[in-house]
């Protein structure tokens, strides 16, 4: 399955429009990871825990949204994007989109 | 008393580490930009069309933090208002940090350009400071063997 966040590619041309497809997944993590997060918050840098847990989570939406696209016949995901609202203390919501076509070859 | 100090030690530490991290990372930062200087992202929706591509769609994403210091100044400036410069370098490094993360994904796949780049961000709750997410994603353009 092609995924890809341009709008068409110019070498193949789009057979069928088969309209929206997409994903989400709604994800927090544990309280240990909450705790961790807390000592970075005085001494500042990256919070692996929740960049593999956002990075997890949008593998997971990306992969609901290309089972729909599968579903209904298409071979391509187009003018893909992602949107990230942090939906409540300690949770994230991930949303991808696209258009799901069905290119030649 | 006890409750000043450990204001000003939690200050010290994280105006100490904070620094610190900040000058290493940026280091660094500078180094792998040179190294991946030969795999251009560009910002562009239209695709070069001078060969065959393939295309795959890549990211990088990183959360980071802020440290004791610069929540306590960047508070002080929210007062009177005006830049606030500990933030900006934050969410820069944050952002060359995602960009490199994605250009090592392409690299991975053996694509030569990342066409079509967004940045997105994201305030994500963490405690009492807070963090932030910066997630850059494009499409990789990998060139098809065979042809030329």
């Amino acid at each position: 399955m092609l995924i890809s966040n341009l709008e068409f590619l110019p070498d193949r041309k789009v057979m069928r429009h088969l309209g929206l497809v997409q994903g989400s997944s709604v994800r927090s993590k544990h309280v240990g990871r909450d705790i961790a997060a807390s000592f970075k918050n005085i001494f500042g840098g990256e919070l692996r825990g929740y960049t593999e847990l956002l990075h997890d989570s949008r593998e997971e939406a990306t992969e609901r949204m290309l089972e729909q696209a599968r579903s209904i016949g298409a071979n391509a995901v187009l003018n893909v994007r992602y949107s990230t609202s942090s939906i409540a203390a300690g949770a994230a919501e991930i949303f991808v989109y696209g258009t799901a076509v069905e290119l030649d070859g | 008393m006890y409750e000043a100090a450990f204001f000003l030690l939690l200050l010290l530490l994280g105006y100490g580490f904070g620094r610190l991290a900040e000058r290493r990372h940026f280091a660094r930062l500078v180094v792998r930009e040179r190294e991946m200087n030969t795999l251009p992202a560009i910002a562009s929706r239209y695709p070069p069309t001078d060969r065959a591509y393939a295309q795959h769609l890549v990211g990088g994403n990183v959360v980071v933090s802020s440290d004791y210091f610069k929540s306590f100044v960047a508070g002080l400036v929210n007062i009177f208002g005006g830049r606030v410069a500990p933030y900006e370098s934050l969410i820069d490094r944050a952002r060359r940090e995602a960009v490199l993360r994605m250009k090592d994904e392409a690299h991975g796949l053996q694509a030569t350009y990342v066409f079509n780049v967004k940045f997105e961000t994201t305030r994500i709750a963490v405690g009492r400071t807070g963090a932030m997410e910066v997630l850059a994603y494009g499409t990789a353009m990998i060139p098809s063997t065979g042809d030329s």
